[in-house]
């Protein structure tokens, strides 16, 4: 492929246009100051933006402090976001998160953001700290949720970023690139996290593991940044490195650049998808997990906390009550969503349907803190992970389904198929 | 009965067999995060298997099926193995945040297609990390790994990340 390329006349002098390559083949040759990238290479890329929550960003400074590193190549890179543990739930939490205050100040790390403005990846590019073509890491595996702005971002781990931190740069395998071809619109109820369970179980780990996953086709055109970031978000559960959607005004599919599949998806023709215990890859039709009892129901988390997702929520819940003896946990997934939703009397529909609404962060999802299972206990949630254990107890169950299917499942204490609500005419204009 | 010195990075230990999609949620679960090292270590993989982290001794060898390490970024999945003396982890596949992060601490981990059906739970395995070459049942089989490119090779002989730190602050690298 390569070779063919170069064949061609003036691609010596002017490199091979750029729609040859997939969108993580052009990421990382951009970062890598090369003119091309082959997958399977190894590449040393300068890193765009750097990414750390609280969880780990002591560690990492430590790390530095600990082997006599002295400052950031470049300070201005790094972000720090507060959004786990928060506020603090114990003496130990609170510790932590004092002596990473401490660390970053003293590696003068500006751009840091406090409890409260929200989860790590939201604020990230609600702030604009992640810009199309660029390269990102951060110490959250959800990292790959910056590919919705046409960032490739992914997650690594504490000891990588404090070498990232230390030099500018990482090492990377370039990755081969699986497509994914959107066709169509979402139907009435169905949603983005609708569309990526079903890839998740179409396409899954099995195929997308150590690989980047590219979104075109004219089907992207109809899905908004919140959409976006819910598909890109979900895209490290199928083991991939990135998952891509096309920076804004490029076009939906790069001509002449080498996928090693195709899937093809009509948005109209899916149905609300559910993630069974205990793994996100098994995914079935809401119908065939209908009338499970629930104990709990969460709303939020950086896969479905945004407005949207609050909203058709709201739409479904407003002026009605959730079933008695289910408890609805919502968490918006930062301060500018949660302001919009209050502004919109969304926080306090909910609220008057019987949930509690917690202030932004990551919450129950990762297991922390503000709603964890007890053994034999069931809950279905918006999140990205159901692993056994995720959320508190290894005997509890997690199912993860939409925004619109939890608000159904949470009127009916069941898991329900939110197309088969009788609803307001508000909540049709909202889903549609 | 292991050794990096000399004839390159081997081990040869008892193996503790695990099935597929082995996560971090697994290895190391979110709600112990901020408690100290013994009570996390107590609850390694223990929703896969309770006895584990009381029965592992070093030198150990951990085997799995596909997709070992799934989920979370947290380095703690792999150094809670590290810590509990696990010699090298060897999957059918290995979750890529997993694979990097394992290497980045010093912990050698290898792709090995087929490695969880040719290991039985408990019996003595031989690596050779360089050179990508798994040995079960005294030499009843021999299976090829996917071996681990050189730059992560470099990073595994230093010992890990912080070494590797250290020296460039200490202008050695």
């Amino acid at each position: 492929m390569s070779a063919k390329v170069r064949d061609e006349p003036g691609a010596d002098v002017f490199g091979p246009p750029a729609e040859a390559m997939t969108a993580a083949e052009a990421a990382l040759a951009r970062a890598a100051g090369v003119a091309r990238t082959e997958p399977g290479e190894y590449v040393v890329a300068e890193i765009g933006a750097m990414m750390m929550h609280d969880i780990f960003a002591a560690d990492v400074l430590e790390m530095l402090e600990r082997t006599g590193i002295e400052r950031l190549h470049d300070p201005s890179r790094a972000t720090v976001v507060f959004d786990h543990m928060v506020p603090a739930p114990s003496v130990a939490a609170a510790e932590h998160q004092a002596k990473a205050r401490r660390l970053l100040r003293r590696y003068e790390i500006d751009a840091f953001f406090e409890i409260g403005r929200g989860i790590c990846h939201q604020v990230m590019v609600e702030e604009g700290r992640v810009r199309p073509g660029e390269l990102v890491v951060g110490t959250d595996s959800h990292t790959t949720t910056y590919g919705a702005v046409g960032a490739a971002g992914c997650g690594i781990g504490s000891s990588e970023m404090a070498y990232a931190l230390a030099t500018g740069r990482l090492w990377f395998k370039v990755p081969e690139t699986v497509l994914v071809v959107l066709e169509g619109r979402l139907a009435y109820m169905v949603t983005a996290k609708d569309l990526v369970l079903y890839l998740m179980r179409e396409v899954g780990s099995a195929e997308a593991q150590y690989r980047s996953v590219e979104h075109g086709g004219a089907g992207t055109d109809t899905l908004s940044l919140s959409e976006r970031m819910t598909i890109a978000n979900m895209g490290v559960e199928m083991g991939a490195k990135f998952s891509l959607f096309p920076a804004d005004g490029a076009p939906t599919m790069r001509s002449g650049a080498r996928y090693v599949a195709t899937h093809t998806v009509d948005l109209g023709a899916l149905s609300p998808q559910v993630a069974v215990p205990h793994h996100v890859e098994n995914v079935v039709d809401v119908g065939e997990v209908a009338g499970l009892r629930l104990d709990q129901v969460f709303l939020g988390s950086c896969t479905n906390g945004r407005l949207e997702d609050l909203r058709i929520a709201a739409a479904i819940l407003r002026g009605q009550k959730i079933a008695p003896r289910v408890r609805m946990i919502v968490t918006p997934a930062s301060s500018r969503v949660y302001e919009q939703a209050a502004g919109e009397g969304i926080l306090a529909d909910l609220s008057a349907a019987g949930a509690i609404v917690e202030g932004p962060g990551c919450g129950p999802c990762f297991g922390g803190h503000l709603g964890l299972l007890a053994a034999g206990e069931r809950c279905l949630g918006t999140h990205n992970r159901n692993f056994r254990g995720r959320m508190g107890s290894p005997e509890g169950e997690i199912y993860l389904g939409s925004p619109a299917t939890a608000a159904a499942s949470a009127l009916a204490g069941a898991i329900a198929d939110p197309r088969e609500l009788a609803v307001p005419t508000e909540a049709e204009e909202v889903a549609t | 009965m292991t050794g990096s010195s000399g004839g390159g990075i081997r081990f040869c230990g008892r193996a503790w067999l695990f099935g597929p999609d082995i996560s971090t949620d697994m290895l190391s679960p979110g709600q112990y995060v901020h408690d100290p090292p013994e009570v996390r270590l107590r609850h390694v993989l223990e929703p896969a298997r309770p006895e584990f982290a009381s029965q592992v001794r070093p030198g150990d060898i951990v085997v799995a099926a596909a997709n070992f390490g799934c989920g979370s970024s947290r380095e703690s999945a792999p150094q809670h193995l590290k810590d509990l003396g696990v010699a090298v982890v060897l999957a059918d596949s290995l979750a890529r945040i997993f694979a990097r992060n394992a290497i980045a601490l010093g912990l050698p981990a290898l792709s090995c297609p087929g490695v969880s059906t040719a290991v039985r739970d408990q019996e003595i395995v031989e690596v050779d990390v360089e050179a990508g070459e798994v040995v079960v049942g005294e030499g009843r089989t021999v299976l090829r790994a996917d071996r681990i490119p050189e730059p992560m090779l470099d990073v595994l002989r230093l010992g890990g990340i912080e070494p590797l730190l250290a020296a460039l602050a200490a202008g050695r690298r």
